[in-house]
């Protein structure tokens, strides 16, 4: 290849952007496995506009994908400030500054036939946007997306996403070839003459930029020994489940967790499976409480809205003992919220939503790989322990990309049959162990082992009691589980030293961007470390001996917490980011929180800044909280 | 086609015959004089009678004193949430096809709260026998409005009269598409009951049958007075339910082909005289556990393990 020598980087982030509908999310996918092809670890995030028409050149119209590509194979956020976005026009490029997206100094590359449009209106306000990111410190590039595309199809929208493709191959000196594979290998489905024109443009997107271009940029790749693959969270999810052996997936579609059901429903039935759409989430869960209770393993997939109609169902697992298992893609809240970006505002609902008391395990995964082996976990735990197991991943686990080994599925486990067989003479249906409470489920089809399975109070004879003493016996012998569950935990490792002056607690997929953070921080020769909890119930084992080596423990959330600066907030009456109330009722501990609901993920920048206000606030005091453990009396 | 019982024979464990004990379980808490009893009895003796094996049958419910019902009957049961009890059967029927299922609901049950299943269970035309014990009231819960409580009579949420005319849930059946039986019948003509349930278990597919069902506690005068002053017409075909003659004191006869839809939908509007019988039935609607089941692999773990690697492969990168 010709053209400038390659500056080589660590890593880089980049992000691509058009109106909806104009092809940069496919864009997007090509570049992210050109480059995991080719052996950079990766993390990739949606940038989904709210509406699914909005009107056309238009911040709220903008869609696309932010690639975090790196040397290292391992990349476990979505990282800081982009460094390079390529933009169809500046309403996008716009709305990426707005997000906050993007560097001072970001390398913005955007097409250019807005500056010649007929209709001065574009002429005019692609200028503006372009001169005030140039005050900001941007470098800006035009390139011909439309005008090139043109000379090789009829209408401009067909192709310049590929067009784009292929300058971005030149301007990190990517493969050409490698390009036309993954080109190839994403328009499989489609015409010949789609594919070949997909092709032809890609390859004139790079010449243009190698021609072009006074720079370019190299993130090496490593091409591991160790096989890669890369998914997005909700196609872990889908295989995770196929490999951890469930065979009945019912569900309702809901965003963001419609999607991990398309992948399941894509392949199921060849591994002895079904995905079932019941006419609602009640159903859905109901379906699949009625395939577990006749021996079938299986799980719902739901997000926010469905895990409320769930609810009462959930009871009912948790009263009969049935093991089941939940997924929730939660999204933003309350009530419709931000059905496509990401939050984490379903643990205080997950663990305590269903009315009664009703004891179940919540786990999370932290990133996409676990997304995988998750529901291996959740498997055997509803199975073992005859409980309802809650998996809360997010928006952003769901839609983004991650690079991971391959996991090995030669040990997937054999599918045993049904044990049928006659249940043995006094065997009860709720043969609670006293200490441990579990107890042996029975199967119809068992000879002599007939009997209801009742949602009122019951005894070990599965028998409908009314009595205060089997009422507290059964209340006892469910929540004993999550004891005796707690009990074959290890304590969660501090990422960091084991000890300091602050710790930041986090669950599920912000943990990347606090260890990064943290990395960073004491890097920078300040005292804090992080603390990643995967189980939210029962809470692991040991967070008080931690807890006791920190002088300031502070979770990283993201939902919602009320600002200490807000006017009628009181230590009394202020409402913490959902860890930190658990953390706090667990450990009767001043925990507070970095709890916010922006509808993306943190970056790790973000968190760095609050760790060095919270520290140079010292002693004792979070930046949103001011006096938090000194003030306690002023508030 | 097999049918339910074919399905559970050949699942048979015992060869012996069954007697009615082994359907029995604890003495039933319903009120002296509900007609709850007798679907129960009714239920004994078809199981019975098809010698099933208790363990491989399953009953499920929703809440509600008709919920009561898996209580006191000795095969699996499942005793569940009020409204919900359909789902939980497809749950079954999808995961366990070789497990007849009964469903049991209330009126309240299954056509308030459970509508949405009660619907969509049709469609999907799981094989099971449906039944309905509708008292025209919420009886459990001591006497609020039901979707079929009499037009003006008086409940607890309605003292002054209900406001609006009840529902027909035979005509609102009529209109689901893949509709396979349709059957109606009451708890104080027994016989009828009995045989109705039995042309029910031996048909493939949701077999739906709503049972008038007698509540001296709430509803002495419903049914008029538990079928005294209560006009009935009995559909008669030969592949019908049979109309003894002791039923001819009860209403008139009249012919009637439940394999035509138009007569059937005709029949179910009806209301005065109360349609008794077979109004519907086409044995051809396909289960949707049978589609599904047709067209899932099960492949040995060998094969699965190829499978799942080379879907992993689409997935390969770096
Ligand atoms: C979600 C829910 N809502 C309400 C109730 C209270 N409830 C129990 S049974 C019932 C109605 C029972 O009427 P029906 O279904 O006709 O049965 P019946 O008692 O008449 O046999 C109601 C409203 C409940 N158990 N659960
Ligand atoms: S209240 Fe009515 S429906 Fe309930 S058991 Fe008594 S008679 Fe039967
Ligand atoms: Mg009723």
């Amino acid at each position: 290849m010709s053209g400038p020598r390659p500056l080589r980087l660590p890593e880089h982030i980049v992000e691509i952007v058009s109106d909806a509908g104009e092809g940069a999310q496919k864009a997007a996918l090509a570049f992210a496995q050109l480059c995991a092809k080719s052996g950079n670890g990766l993390w990739t995030v949606e940038i989904i506009p709210s509406e699914i028409r909005p009107p056309p050149h238009t911040t709220g119209s903008a869609s696309g994908n932010r690639i975090r590509l790196a040397e290292r194979a391992r990349v476990t956020n979505a990282g800081n400030r982009a460094n390079v976005v390529l933009a169809f026009n500046e309403m996008a490029l716009l709305s990426r500054l707005e997000a906050g997206s993007l560097a001072d100094d970001v390398l913005v590359l955007i097409d250019d036939h807005w500056a010649t449009h007929e209709d001065e209106k574009y002429r005019l306000s692609y200028r503006e946007v372009l001169d005030e990111f140039r005050s900001r410190g941007a470098t800006i590039v035009e390139v011909p997306l439309a005008k090139e595309t043109l000379r090789h199809a009829e209408d401009a929208q067909q192709g310049k996403n590929m067009f784009a493709v292929g300058i971005l191959c030149a301007l990190y000196s990517k493969d050409l070839d490698l390009l036309d594979d993954v080109i190839r290998d994403i328009f499989k489905a489609k015409d010949r003459r789609v594919i070949e024109l997909a092709v032809r443009l890609a390859a004139a997107g790079h010449q243009y930029g190698v021609t072009h271009f006074d720079r370019c940029f190299e993130i090496e790749a490593h091409p591991s020994d160790v096989a890669k693959v890369a998914m997005n969270g909700n196609t872990a999810l889908a295989l995770g489940a196929v490999s951890a052996g469930f065979e009945i997936c019912s569900m309702y579609p809901i965003t963001p967790a419609t999607s991990a059901s398309h992948a399941l429903s894509e392949i199921f039935e060849d591994f002895g499976g079904f995905v079932h759409q019941a006419e609602d989430e009640i159903a859905a869960i109901g379906v699949a409480l009625g395939a577990s209770y006749a021996g079938k393993t299986a799980l719902t997939i739901t997000s926010g809205p469905g895990m409320a109609l769930k609810t009462e169902f959930q009871g009912l697992a948790v009263m009969t003992e049935t093991p089941l298992v939940i997924v929730d893609v939660q999204r933003g809240g309350p009530s419709t919220g931000l059905p496509t970006k990401i939050e984490q505002s379903d643990l205080l609902h997950a663990i305590y939503g269903a009315p009664g008391d009703a004891p179940k395990v919540v786990i999370a995964p932290s990133t996409i790989e676990e997304c995988y082996y998750i529901l291996s976990i959740a498997r055997k735990i509803a199975e073992e322990f005859r409980m309802l197991v809650i998996v809360l991943s997010d928006a952003n686990l769901a839609t983004g990309q991650q690079l991971f080994n391959r996991p090995d599925v030669s040990q997937t486990p054999r599918r045993p049959p049904l044990d049928l067989s006659p249940v043995a003479p006094g065997a009860l249906p709720y043969d609670w162990d006293p200490t441990t409470g579990l107890s042996q489920r029975l199967l119809p089809g068992q000879p002599d082992g007939m009997g209801v399975t009742t949602s009122l109070n019951h005894d070990r004879n599965g028998k409908a009691r009314y009595d205060a003493e089997s009422n507290q016996r059964g209340h006892a012998m469910r929540s004993r589980k999550l004891a005796a569950l707690q009990k074959t935990l290890n304590p969660p490792s501090v990422h960091g030293a084991p000890q300091g002056d602050l710790l930041l607690v986090g669950w599920g997929s912000t943990r990347g961007a606090i260890e990064e953070a943290v990395d960073v921080a004491r890097s920078e020769g300040l005292s804090v470390s992080s603390l990643h909890i995967q189980f939210l119930s029962p809470l692991p084992p040991g967070l008080l001996e931690i807890f006791a080596r920190f002088r300031q423990i502070i979770t990283v959330e993201l939902n919602y917490s009320d600002d200490w600066n807000d006017p009628l907030i009181t230590n009394e009456n202020r409402r913490y980011g959902q860890l930190a109330w658990i953390l706090r009722a667990a450990t009767l501990q001043d925990i507070d929180c970095i709890a916010r609901v922006p509808g993306r993920p943190y970056m790790p920048v973000e968190i760095l800044e609050e760790v060095k206000r919270i520290l140079a606030d010292r002693p004792g005091v979070a930046s949103s909280a001011p006096a938090l453990a000194a003030g306690k009396g002023v508030h | 086609m097999s049918t339910l019982t074919d399905l559970c024979l050949m699942e048979s464990h015992a060869s012996e015959a069954h007697t009615l004990d082994d359907y029995e379980s604890e003495r039933p808490r319903w009120c002296s004089g509900c007609g709850d009893h007798g679907v129960l009895a009714g239920l004994q003796r078809v199981l019975r009678k098809n010698n099933l094996d208790p363990e491989n049958v399953v009953s499920v419910s929703g809440i509600g004193c008709s919920s009561r019902l898996p209580h006191y009957l000795k095969t699996y049961g499942f005793h569940g949430i009020h409204g919900r009890a359909l789902p939980i059967a497809t749950g079954v029927r999808l995961s366990r096809p070789e497990l007849p299922v009964i469903v049991i609901m209330g009126d309240g049950d299954c056509f308030s709260i459970g509508g949405n299943h009660w619907l969509h269970a049709i469609r999907y035309n799981i094989n099971a026998v449906v039944l309905v014990l509708d008292n025209e009231v919420y009886a459990l819960t001591k006497m609020q409005v039901s979707p079929t409580t009499p037009d003006g009579w008086k409940t607890n949420t309605t003292p002054r009269g209900t406001y609006l005319k009840p529902m027909n849930p035979l005509s609102t059946v009529m209109g689901m598409t893949n509709i396979s039986f349709v059957a109606q019948t009451a708890t104080w003509l027994p016989a009828h009951l009995d045989e109705t349930i039995e042309k029910a278990w031996e048909h493939h597919g949701l077999s739906f049958v709503r049972i008038l069902q007698r509540c001296p506690v709430f509803m002495p005068k419903a049914f008029g007075e538990g079928g005294v002053h209560f006009p009935l017409v009995f559909l008669d075909h030969d592949d019908g339910i049979p109309v003894h003659p002791s039923l001819l004191a009860r209403g008139t006869v009249q012919a009637h082909n439940h394999r035509d839809i138009n007569e059937a939908q005709r029949a179910a509007v009806s209301v005065d005289p109360c349609p008794m019988g077979l109004v519907y039935q086409d044995p051809e609607v396909p289960s949707y556990e049978e589609i599904r089941w047709q067209r899932q692999e099960r492949p040995d773990h060998r094969t699965f393990l190829q499978r799942l690697d080379a879907v992993m492969d689409r997935y390969a990168a770096g």
